[in-house]
């Protein structure tokens, strides 16, 4: 729908899409669903506006008629008697068919969106991921790349991305607003989408299905970057982790020792030093803006706040007050700040 | 089976040998209410009991506002908040309306087709104390170390034992079979009650809409408890014996959950509100001066909504990734269960059309409900556009779509059937002037909360979180809808107010205040007892009106000069003026003597309190040296009920009344007479007697 026209129909059919469409391109609402930045959602858009209008001008009518009524006939006298009319057949016939009309036509077009956007993407543009649902963080997995990463799903502008969705523990639902509508993560089923962004930036999401304790705390990104970005990324996170040499960095190097020693390493992967399985991969978290499902900026202020007591900043988060002094911590931090 | 009802309304059980199964007698005080088997008493209990348990599902409502005014609020901690919200919603679908619906079904039904009550009146103060019992059940969690914490559709496998180690979702379970096994009775009584025991006369396309509803309405109930009480069983049984139904690590299937809990879970959509559509259109005719418009079409609409139903439940499921062409066949199946809605919706206009409308407070909240309701219906179609609700799904969005259909819909209906009904109830009317600042703070309030919901929803606003993030820009709205909740809530402090002022200041109703249409209105407010003295004859739908009114040759009203004798049929109109606080007014005397009622029970609360122990021996029955003893304990209590309650003797097993009653030429007396009478009323006796088949003689009451 051209903008002009767009303007043309606002003005006319009320309150309602005048304050959804007041709230499309507002800057301030990075998860708006009306602010679709990706073929994928602005397919939905498409369908969903035009059917929108209709609801409008239905809601105008039906609204405007019961006002109407309690207007014009709003009784003026006690003596008043008006006409019985016990129905009307042709008003009654007239106005199932009219609806059934409207929405067949809504149907026709909802169906062919929807096997449309069902397609699985094939082709050398497309760019395979594996998306894992935690509770409560994402892993990524790129299975043609050899690169895993956590909450922030890193793509390339212009090229579909063919998510496959599986789950760990619970069902949690994977919603990029502005690049897709949700699909579930559902343990013991693969699920698929498709994801794709316009212009490079920062995309964001969340969890959208109930996954217990912490199901708001998450987050995700998509980052998109143009292809040749995306390129670099990749190859700088196929490579494993460098070890920390104890003569130029002792505290990183300590930090090292304790990731082991204190059982962080049980549990997080760090190409090339570790090799747990429960948490998120570390290799290259010093690249990551975010952590712990996206919820915290990544700096040493939250990092040391989280270290001291995870399930104090992230209700029942898994990883466990490890009981770390404040000189461990920041040994870890100085670790964790060379995994670039 | 039968008492004489003797004028001042004391049931005088004649026992031949009590024994330990004595029938109760005590005519007034707590007792008499705990062993009552009237429909009206029973009526009020369950409206009073969901009163309650509104005003706690709303404290919990406005917790859940308090704590997301704000980004990364601290009024609740996730934990809390998890618990509250899935209290809020099991409590207002399963305690607050669906026995609201049950109080006007229990009060109206047998008043509106000419009934002196259901067809298994303990059967009735059964289900009741069941239900009271199953909420104080589900509520005693709180205290008990945690309420039910997984939302009120319980997603295996966030439900497992794995998952949920905890006893939270163990009272969710148990505490939903309890309210099962409630409504299902209740549903039982009323469809047997509405098919068999109406006036002569009135067939079904005669009876009030209101009864009809009640009558789709239980249908629904009825096939719907069965598929969430397997659902709950079998999520039970992994959590207490080790099954592996919906267990993910050994193979289960979490969708199998999400099929059977909305396939119960859609039809109880319109459980919900087919009840206030029915309220809604009987107000409307009423303060219209109008029939309702297309009688036969609103029936049908109803029953092709009760049909269609049943067969749109994946619309909850859309972003379960159940392929393209399942999802096309429910898409569509979700567009077109909104044509018979939007039928309806015209049709109440079409009643408004032409009328002289009386703006009292049933008809403002029946207005209410129609404007209201239909923002919910057309969001609801929205829903059905499939590819964008992959966008909607799950998010304040459809918060707000449902908040208009059971708050904006139900909830008005009901408001609007409460004021409307209260005086046939009590005797007084409520304050319209407190009522139109009820309604209209309510109707603000209630706007302000959910309108912006939808906009949440679509800006990116997950349902089920307990914080957001200050980035998301999404805190403005959200303190709108938090300050439009507190006026919901003084929009209830109002409600009460306006009881409490109504009381002080009586207005005495009289039998018909509104010129109604519905045989309820030809009798006294309070009804006496026994309902109707004599057995109302029906020749039309609105048969009470047409007592009361001709049409002339334009088709206008013209009041029949002899209404105000006609009206009451009976006792009624020289009853009404007798004052509102005496059930049977001493006109009764002839007219009540001789007519058969229910004895009082205690069996029906013994069996519900058997079911109530059996509860917690279940929640607690895995836990180390419990081992099922309490359950154990609870069974016999029920067991013991059960026998009791099929045992105990007739009040008056040889009334000679029964006899004149049961032999009597017109079938209908013998219908309705036998409210008491074993022997006329046959199966339904039987059915609700247990023991009736072994002694048919005696009938063993209600």
């Amino acid at each position: 729908m051209r903008p002009s026209r767009r303007r043309h129909l606002t003005a006319a059919s009320g309150f309602v899409v005048l304050t959804l469409l007041s709230a499309c391109g507002d800057k301030e609402l990075p998860q708006n669903a009306l602010d679709p930045k990706g073929p994928e959602a602005i397919r939905l858009d498409n369908l969903i506006r035009p059917v929108f209008l209709i609801a409008a001008a239905v809601f105008v009518l039906v609204e405007g008629l019961v006002v109407y009524v309690a207007l014009r006939f709003r009784r003026r006298s006690d003596d008043e008697a008006p006409k019985q009319v016990h129905g009307n057949v042709k008003a009654e016939i007239g106005w199932t068919i009219a609806p059934a009309a409207v929405l067949l036509v809504v149907g026709v077009f909802t169906v062919f969106t929807l096997f449309d956007i069902s397609e699985t993407p094939a082709g050398p543009g497309v760019v395979r991921v594996t998306v894992t649902g935690h509770r409560w963080w994402w892993e990524y997995e790129y299975p043609d790349h050899d690169v895993v990463t956590a909450n922030e799903l890193h793509i390339p502008t212009g090229q579909k991305i063919a998510v496959t969705l599986l789950s760990e523990d619970v069902i949690h639902s994977f919603w990029p607003p502005k690049l897709a509508g949700k699909v579930d993560v559902v343990p013991n089923r693969v699920n698929k989408m498709v994801i794709e962004a316009k212009t490079p930036g920062v995309y964001h999401g969340q969890c959208a299905e109930f996954c217990g304790l912490s199901h708001a705390n998450m987050r995700l990104q998509v980052i998109a970057h143009t292809p040749a970005d995306f390129e670099r990324w990749v190859a700088s996170n196929a490579a494993s982790a460098a070890i920390p040499d104890p003569e130029d960095q002792p505290e990183a190097a300590a930090g090292a020792a304790a990731f082991r020693a204190k059982g962080c390493a049980s549990c997080h992967t760090v190409k090339g030093y570790a090799a747990g399985q429960v948490g998120p991969d570390l290799t290259h978290f010093a690249q990551r803006d975010t952590f712990a499902g996206a919820i915290f900026e990544n700096d040493e202020r939250h990092l040391r706040a989280w270290l001291r007591d995870p399930p104090a900043e992230k209700p029942g988060s898994i990883m466990p007050d490890l009981d770390l002094t404040e000189d461990e911590i920041s040994d870890l931090i100085a670790y964790l700040d060379t995994l670039k | 089976m039968a008492t004489v009802l003797e004028p001042t309304v004391t049931p005088v059980p004649v026992v031949v040998d009590p024994g330990v199964l004595k029938r109760p007698k005590n005519p007034a005080g707590v007792w008499s209410w705990m062993t009552t088997v009237d429909h009206k008493r029973i009526g009020v209990l369950y409206g009073v009991t969901a009163f309650v348990f509104f005003l706690l599902g709303g404290i919990e409502a406005l917790l859940i506002r308090l704590q997301l005014a704000q980004p990364n609020g601290t009024v609740l901690s996730a934990d809390a908040y998890n618990q509250v919200f899935t209290m809020h919603g099991t409590t207002m679908i399963f305690l607050v309306v669906m026995p609201m619906s049950a109080a006007f079904f229990n009060y109206l039904v047998p008043l509106q087709i000419g009934a002196r009550d259901v067809a298994f009146p303990r059967l009735n103060a059964f289900s009741y104390w069941t239900f009271l019992l199953g909420g104080i059940f589900i509520y005693s969690s709180f205290i008990f170390g945690g309420a039910p914490n997984g939302g009120w559709f319980g997603y295996a496998p966030n439900t497992s034992i794995t998952f949920s180690p905890g006893h939270n979702i163990d009272y969710w379970v148990l505490g939903l079979l309890i309210l099962g096994i409630a409504s299902t009775a209740g549903a039982v009584n009323l469809i047997v009650t509405m098919l068999n025991m109406r006036a002569p006369g009135m067939s079904l396309m005669k009876m009030p809409i209101f009864t009809w509803m009640t009558l789709i309405s239980s249908f629904l109930i009825l096939f719907a408890m069965p598929v969430i009480t397997i659902a709950l069983f079998l999520l039970m049984f992994d959590r207490n014996f080790g099954s592996n139904f919906f267990n993910t690590e050994a193979g289960g299937n979490p969708v199998l959950w999400q099929h059977l809990f909305w396939l119960f879970g859609h039809p109880e959509v319109y459980i919900l509100i087919l009840p206030a559509m029915g309220m809604v259109s009987e107000i409307l005719p009423v303060f219209a001066r109008k029939p309702l418009f297309g009688y036969p079409v609103m029936v049908i609409s109803a029953v092709a909504i009760g049909f269609m139903g049943w067969g749109v439940w994946v619309h909850h499921m859309f972003a379960v990734g159940l392929g393209p062409v399942a999802v096309s066949a429910f898409s569509v199946s979700t567009m077109f269960i909104a044509v018979p809605t939007g039928v309806k919706i015209f049709n109440w206009i079409g009643t408004l059309w032409g009328g002289s409308l009386k703006l009292s407070t049933p008809m403002l909240f029946a207005m209410g409900f129609v404007a209201m309701f239909t923002i919910g219906g057309l969001s609801g179609v929205t829903h059905a556009v499939s590819p964008h609700d992959r966008q909607q799904t799950d998010t304040y969005y459809i918060v707000a779509h449902f908040h208009y259909v059971l708050f904006g819909g139900a909830l008005f209906g009901i408001m609007g059937g409460i004021y409307y009904w209260w005086p046939k109830i009590f005797g007084w009317l409520l304050s319209d002037r407190i009522g139109k600042l009820n309604f209209w703070t309510w109707f603000l309030g209630f706007n302000m909360t959910f309108a912006p919901m939808h906009l949440l929803g679509l800006q990116g606003m997950p349902r089920r979180i307990y914080t957001y993030d200050e980035s998301l820009g999404l805190q403005a709205l959200n303190m709108v809808a938090t300050v439009g909740s507190f006026v919901i809530a003084f929009s209830t402090m109002v409600f009460m107010y306006n009881i409490w002022h109504s009381k002080r200041n009586k207005v005495l109703a009289g039998p018909d205040p509104w010129d109604a249409r519905t045989l309820e209105w030809s009798i006294a407010s309070p009804p006496p007892v026994y309902n109707f003295a004599e057995v109302p004859e029906v020749h039309s739908v609105d048969d009470f009106w047409h007592r009361k009114y001709t049409e002339d040759g334009a088709g206008r009203p013209v009041r029949k000069p002899s209404a105000a004798e006609t009206a009451g049929g009976s006792a009624a109109a020289a009853d009404g003026a007798d004052g509102a606080d005496d059930h049977a007014g001493h006109d009764d005397h002839d007219h009540g003597h001789g007519i058969h009622l229910p004895s009082p029970s205690y069996f029906p609360l013994v069996a519900a309190f058997g079911i109530f122990v059996l509860g917690y021996g279940m929640v607690y029955g895995r836990d180390a040296g419990v081992n099922y003893v309490l359950a154990g304990l609870g069974a016999l209590i029920l067991l013991v009920g059960l026998y009791s309650w099929g045992m105990e003797p007739s009040a008056e097993p040889e009334d000679p009344d029964d006899v004149v009653l049961s032999a009597s030429p017109d079938p209908a007396d013998a219908v309705l007479g036998a409210a008491g009478t074993a022997g006329a009323l046959g199966p339904g006796a039987a059915a609700d007697d247990g023991g009736g088949e072994a002694d048919p003689a005696g009938g063993n009451g209600s």
